[in-house]
């Protein structure tokens, strides 16, 4: 409901009347329920702790069944978020649950970024909310709620205190997830070591101002458990999938040497309190606190950041469509001034590398010419060259020739003496 | 007087064929025994692993005194940007005349802050400078009243919540392993069932296979001991890493007084080795391997580091192309400025010389 209405209804007076007779108006819860039972219900929870801590055993113990599930190795190179959904059924009601476990967390040397991977799936489950919310044609009541209504956070029991990277995380979800902390593999503290450790684990959470999840102390029939349990968190628990004969039943439990710890023994572990409290009690409170606290914040800064006010300037109420009307001609706007400039930084660049061709071109031409007037002038000196050495070659002929017919003179000077001996012989 | 000694001490046979053949060497064991006695022993030991995890508990369990008395942890808080320091813990405790010197080496903030790239950085530090004094000590000229700090064992506290080892154990002891004689343990064993003890030590002796960590070996027992050592010296070596636990507090348990932790559904017995590898480890420690742990360290990590730093200041001389000279025995100091003129001055003048 918006926030005018519950205005109109309180500003108006109030009479309280007598009813005659049994109108039948009471049947009212009951007919929520059947409605309910029959759409089912859906719940999310988010498994967070260190590979190994029992994870998956928990989740097996809580709901009785086993869970499919490969036990994580220690090497992976980041967190990742491994969602799965189960269709349960009890009696006549259906749940739909899905079981979102981190693998890898808490294994890196290095874990600052740890967080991160949670963080984004938290996020994106309410975005695809907000998404669906938003639309014109929307079905929520079909919709398959994937918002995480509670996180289980595993703390390793060492006795002393929380981990840097739990207060880290923790810091980092308190706003965005119902947070629920569990002391995991409880069976390896001693009753005075858990006292302690539970004092000093509550007391780092509230001198840091993490806000974890209280049970709902307004409605009457569950105030007193819920406000004697919210003193005994976290919780310390022990998960078994494996039964141990006591006595002469058959219990859930873990067999050592020196004792049997017994899961559903309130003496033991609080398991039995975790159960209570999470399934039992405050299911459909986590579900509303979900909604109606964490989702509502992520969507108010969701939508701050989108530009949405709920007054504009001038502070009168803004619709919707208004906003919608002005956000659409804002990002056009943008769109167009960002062609735009796309479009000039194109005929730029067009531009510049039209003056680098011609530019290139006109090089290639000049060496062109160059390479021209270089063979030029190497041809003509060729030529000059063959000239010269034709002159040569007829000087070199003519004196031949020259030789030659003296030569030739000379054998007929010879030849003609003997016959002119032989003339004046004869005489 | 102390334990049986494990040599078989020679009887003298009647006096008289024997006498000539007794010559009497057979007592240098009690020699020894009685020299060391009046010597003292030095033990250095080094617990290493993220808090939590039962390290100071079990320091004091194994030998049986409180070194943490008025220790202050860090919140959560405060350990985000955590750098690891090393604190050492000396004591001097005697038992039945014989006196031990004991160093615990504590290394808080490993493994706890957010991000714990090289934090292991801090660690091989200490270890490096304490073999560095060594050798410049057994370099020197008097050596009679050399300290041996080095570090003679680390104790690897592995948690017991996960599948096997982490990325962060791995490193770790990676970087240790050729310096240090590494102990895994797996700490606070009373969370794991008997079949989840075996499937976790089987996963880590892979993993130490896989990764190529080198963790301290028992030395191989004599062919010679009798089957029942033998058959001890097989289990110590099929129960490693040992599953410990650890207490500080004496409870009740059928009748007796015992060191152990109580839970409502039982009591866990510190030194009952159907609950924990506690004693396995105390012997191992203390009572047969304490020797062994220090000659390894002064045969193999320390040689190894010592021919290390020769082969590197030999390896300098060389670059330097100075003189042809024998490895030196005693650390060369590095030349000032001054001094290397003159040492080139010289040269010349030799150079000159020659010609």
């Amino acid at each position: 409901m918006a926030a005018t209405d519950v205005d109109r209804f309180s500003s108006e007076e109030k009479r309280n009347l007598n009813l005659g007779g049994h109108v039948g108006f009471d049947s009212l819860p009951d007919q929520l329920v059947s409605k309910s039972v029959t759409q089912g219900f859906c719940f999310n929870i988010l498994c967070v702790g260190e590979t190994g801590i029992g994870k998956s055993t928990l989740m097996n113990t809580l709901f009785n069944t086993t869970f499919e599930n490969e036990e994580a190795s220690h090497y992976q190179n980041g967190v990742y978020l491994r969602p799965r959904t189960y269709d349960l059924k009890e009696s006549n009601v259906h749940l739909k649950l899905t079981i979102v476990d981190t693998v890898g967390f808490g294994d890196q040397i290095n874990k600052e970024e740890s967080y991160k991977p949670i963080v984004d799936y938290i996020d994106t489950q309410f975005e695809s909310y907000l998404q669906e919310e938003l639309k014109i044609k929307r079905s929520l009541f079909n919709y398959h709620d994937t918002r995480i209504h509670v996180c289980l956070y595993f703390i390793a029991p060492t006795g002393h205190s929380l981990k840097s990277l739990d207060l880290v995380t923790m810091k980092k979800l308190d706003s965005k997830v119902n947070i629920i902390p569990i002391i995991a593999k409880a069976d390896t503290i001693s009753k005075s070591e858990l006292h302690k450790f539970k004092i000093k684990i509550m007391s780092e959470l509230v001198s840091n101002g993490v806000q974890i999840y209280q049970f709902p102390t307004d409605d009457e029939a569950v105030t007193e458990i819920n406000a004697s349990m919210n003193a005994l968190l976290p919780f310390a628990v022990v998960g078994s999938i494996e039964e141990v004969k006591v006595g002469n039943k058959l219990v859930r439990a873990r067999q050592y040497p020196w004792g049997v710890v017994q899961v559903e023994n309130e003496s033991h572990c609080d398991f039995v309190k975790l159960r209570e409290m999470l399934i039992r009690v405050n299911m459909e409170d986590l579900r509303e606190q979900t909604h109606a606290r964490h989702y509502e914040l992520y969507r108010r800064c969701k939508l701050e950041e989108m530009g949405f006010k709920d007054t504009d300037p001038d502070s009168q109420p803004f619709s919707l469509q208004e906003t919608y009307e002005a956000k659409r001609k804002e990002f056009l706007g943008d769109l167009q001034r960002k062609e735009e400039e796309m479009r000039q930084m194109f005929v730029n660049k067009v531009k510049e590398t039209e003056a680098e061709l011609k530019e290139k071109e006109r090089e290639l031409h000049e060496k062109f010419e160059q390479l021209k007037r270089m063979h030029q002038e190497e041809k003509k000196k060729v030529d000059e060259k063959r000239h010269d050495l034709e002159e040569e070659m007829h000087a070199f002929n003519r004196r031949k020739v020259a030789a030659e017919s003296l030569q030739a003179q000379s054998l007929q000077a010879s030849a003609q003496l003997p016959l002119k001996k032989d003339k004046d012989k004869k005489n | 007087h102390a334990e049986p000694l494990k040599y078989k001490s020679k009887k003298k046979a009647d006096k008289n064929d024997q006498e000539k053949q007794y010559v009497g060497f057979a007592t240098l064991p009690n020699q020894v025994h009685r020299k060391s006695v009046k010597k003292g022993f030095d033990f250095t030991l080094m617990v290493a692993g993220e808090s939590g995890l039962g390290k100071s508990t079990l320091v004091n369990s194994l030998f049986l005194t409180d070194l943490y008395k008025d220790r202050k942890l860090l919140n959560a808080e405060e350990r985000i940007n955590q750098t690891v320091e090393i604190i050492k813990h000396t004591v001097d405790i005697e038992e039945k005349g014989v006196k031990l010197k004991l160093t615990i080496v504590d290394t808080p903030g490993f493994g706890d802050a957010v991000n714990n790239a090289e934090c292991w950085k801090p660690i091989t530090d200490y270890i490096d400078q304490q073999f560095e004094q060594y050798f410049r000590d057994e370099s020197g000229l008097n050596r009679k009243n050399i300290q041996d700090n080095r570090v003679h064992c680390c104790l690897y506290f592995i948690p017991p919540f996960g599948h096997g080892l982490r990325p962060v154990d791995v490193e770790f002891m990676k970087a240790l392993h050729e310096k240090v004689n590494v102990v895994p343990l797996i700490s606070k064993a009373d969370c794991l069932t008997p079949s989840e003890v075996k499937k976790l030590k089987d996963r880590v002796r892979e993993e130490i296979d896989k990764f190529g960590i080198k963790i301290y070996q028992f030395p191989d027992c004599d062919s010679d001991e009798d089957e029942e050592f033998k058959q001890q010296d097989k289990e110590l070596k099929e129960s490693t890493p040992f599953a410990v636990i650890g207490s500080n507090t004496v409870v009740e348990a059928k009748g007796q007084r015992v060191r152990g932790r109580l839970y409502p559904w039982g009591i866990v017995e510190v030194e009952n080795q159907s609950h924990c590898d506690f004693v396995k480890l105390r012997n191992m420690l203390i009572r047969t391997h304490m020797h062994d742990l220090k000659d390894v360290t002064c045969d193999v990590h320390y040689e190894n580091y010592r021919a290390q730093c020769i082969q590197q200041m030999t390896s300098k001389l060389t670059q330097d192309s100075r003189i042809e000279s024998p490895i030196p025995i005693l650390p060369l100091p590095t030349p000032d400025a001054e001094t290397e003129k003159l040492i080139k001055m010289k040269d010349q003048e030799v150079g000159f010389l020659k010609d």
